[in-house]
C-alpha cells in the first residue's frame, strides 16, 4: 500500500446549507419504506452517494433530524429520498405515514465525501436491503453519463417483494440475491464469495451498504476474495445486531 | 429559522437532561459507524505512539502501555448521526499519561489522531488535555469489542464520538490544525454536541 486508505488533502466534496424545500411527489414503493422526492431551491448539485439530513421541527421547537442517502442522480430536477420506515422511528414515522405532497421540510445536504462515486472508475457495488439507496443514484448517474458500463451491483435482499427499486435494479444488470425465498439462481441464503467472484475485478473501487451485519458479512467475503481492504468503502446503518 | 414542519408531534418532550440538542436516547443498543472494513488487529503488534510536536516521540507496546496508570470513565457518549448513550464504562489510561511522557512543545495546539486503518480525526490539544480523553481497551469489564475499536480506541466523550478514533495507533501533535477524514468530508473541526457542531459551519 503506497498511500493510507484515508490520505489527508483530499478534495473536498459538495456540501449545501439548509433549505426549505417542498414535497412534489410522496409514495410507498414496499409496505416498509417511502419514497420522498422533493424540490430543493438553490439546490447544491451532489454526488451520486451523498446524503441529505432532514430536519422536523414541532410547534414548541422541539426538533429530530436524520441523514438519508438520496437515490437521485445529480441532473435529476428533484432530489429523492428512500426511507425505511423504522418501529418507533420518530422521522421515519412522520415521514411515511404524514407528509403530502406541497408540504414543506427543511433538508441539508449534500452531505459526506467519502462514500462517493464520481463517475469515471470501475466499481463494484454491493448492498443489503435499503442500502441500495446510494446505489441507485450511482446508477442513474452512470445512465446519466453514458458510462453504465462502469458499474457491477449485488444486492442481497430477504424477499424480492421487499426490496426498493427492484425493476430498476435488474434493469441495470444487479444480481438479486434473496435470504428467505428462492431466487431462481441459487437457493436462499446470505451472500457469498460465489456470488460475487464473477463481478469482482481488480482495479475496482468496492462499495458496500447495508445493516452492520450486512456489512460486516459482506466485507469479510471480499476481503476474503482478495479485495485490498483500502479498496473497500462502508456504510452502515441501523442497529449493532450483537450484544455489544 | 424555519417555522415548524407542519404536522410533526415529535417524541414525549420529558428530555434526558443528559441529552445534547438533536440528540436521542439509544437505550441499550450501541450502533456501529465505520467507513472502512473493520480490521482484526492482534495486541501485539498493537502499538501507540506519540510524534510531531513534542520533545521526546514516544512508542508504547501493548504492555507498556498497560504498565501506565490506569484510568475509567464512566458516563455519556453521543454520535453526530443523533444517537446519544448513558452511563457508559470504558477503561485505558488517560491521554494525559501519554502526553506527560512525550511532552508537548509550546507551539503544539492541536492533535491528529490516526488509526491503524489509516482513519484520520482532528481535535485541539486542550480537548484531550486535563483528563478529557482516554486510550481505552476495556468496555463495561470486558475487552472492547473490534467492531468498537478493539483492540484500543481514543475515546474524547465530551466530543462527538467520531473524534473517538477507533484502533488508535497515533497521536500527532500540530502547532495548526489540519482536517481528519471526516473533516475534510463536510464535518466539523472540533464537534461539540452541545454546541451541535455537526457540519462545517455549525
Amino acid at each position: 500500500m503506497t498511500e493510507p486508505a484515508f490520505g489527508l488533502g483530499g478534495r473536498r466534496a459538495p456540501a449545501g446549507g439548509w433549505r426549505t424545500a417542498t414535497v412534489r411527489e410522496i409514495d410507498h414503493p414496499t409496505p416498509r419504506t417511502v419514497r420522498v422526492r422533493l424540490e430543493v431551491p438553490d439546490r447544491v448539485d451532489h454526488l451520486a452517494g451523498q446524503h441529505y439530513v432532514v430536519r422536523l421541527t414541532a410547534e414548541d421547537g422541539y426538533r429530530a433530524q436524520r441523514s438519508y442517502s438520496l437515490a437521485s442522480s445529480p441532473g435529476d430536477p428533484l432530489v429523492e429520498l428512500l426511507v425505511e420506515r423504522l418501529d418507533d422511528g420518530e422521522v421515519s414515522g412522520y415521514l411515511a405515514d404524514v407528509v403530502e405532497p406541497g408540504d414543506e421540510l427543511q433538508v441539508r445536504g449534500p452531505i459526506g465525501g467519502w462514500f462517493v462515486w464520481e463517475g469515471d472508475s470501475p466499481a463494484l457495488l454491493v448492498g443489503g436491503g435499503t442500502g441500495v439507496v446510494p446505489f441507485v443514484s450511482m446508477l442513474r448517474t452512470a445512465a446519466e453519463l453514458g458510462r453504465a458500463d462502469l458499474l457491477r451491483l449485488a444486492v442481497s435482499t430477504r424477499t424480492r417483494a421487499e426490496l426498493p427499486y427492484l425493476a430498476e435494479l435488474q434493469a441495470a444488470g444487479a444480481v438479486v440475491l434473496t435470504t428467505r425465498e428462492p431466487s431462481g439462481i441459487r437457493p436462499p441464503g446470505r451472500l457469498t464469495a460465489a456470488d460475487l467472484v464473477p463481478l469482482w475485478e481488480p482495479g475496482q473501487d468496492v462499495f458496500v451498504c447495508g445493516s452492520t451485519p450486512f456489512a460486516e458479512s459482506a466485507t469479510r467475503v471480499l476481503t476474503g476474495l482478495g479485495v485490498p481492504a483500502p479498496a473497500i468503502r462502508v456504510e452502515r446503518f441501523g442497529p449493532s445486531g450483537s450484544a455489544a | 429559522m424555519a417555522g415548524p414542519t407542519r404536522g410533526f408531534l415529535g417524541r414525549s418532550r420529558e428530555r434526558d437532561p443528559r441529552l445534547p440538542p438533536g440528540q436521542y436516547d439509544t437505550g441499550k443498543d450501541w450502533p456501529v459507524l465505520t467507513a472502512e472494513p473493520t480490521p482484526r488487529i492482534s495486541p501485539e503488534t498493537w502499538s501507540i505512539t506519540v510524534d510531531g510536536r513534542v520533545e521526546q516521540p514516544t512508542t508504547w507496546s501493548w504492555d507498556e502501555a498497560h504498565a501506565l496508570p490506569r484510568s475509567e470513565y464512566r458516563g455519556d457518549i453521543h454520535c453526530v448521526t443523533t444517537w446519544s448513550k448513558f452511563g457508559t464504562w470504558f477503561a485505558g489510561i488517560s491521554v494525559d499519561s501519554l502526553l506527560d511522557a512525550a511532552r508537548p512543545t509550546g507551539d503544539a495546539h492541536f492533535v491528529m489522531a490516526t488509526s491503524k486503518t489509516g482513519y484520520t480525526t482532528n481535535l485541539p490539544l486542550e480537548d484531550v488535555t486535563g483528563g478529557k480523553a482516554w486510550v481505552v481497551w476495556e468496555y463495561e469489564g470486558g475487552p472492547l469489542p473490534v467492531e468498537h475499536g478493539g483492540p484500543v480506541r481514543l475515546l474524547v466523550p465530551h466530543l462527538y464520538f467520531w473524534k473517538s478514533a477507533k484502533w488508535i495507533t497515533r497521536l500527532t501533535l500540530m502547532n495548526r490544525d489540519q482536517p481528519g477524514f471526516w473533516e475534510q468530508n463536510g464535518y466539523h473541526d472540533r464537534g461539540d454536541p452541545w454546541l451541535e457542531q455537526r457540519y462545517q459551519g455549525d
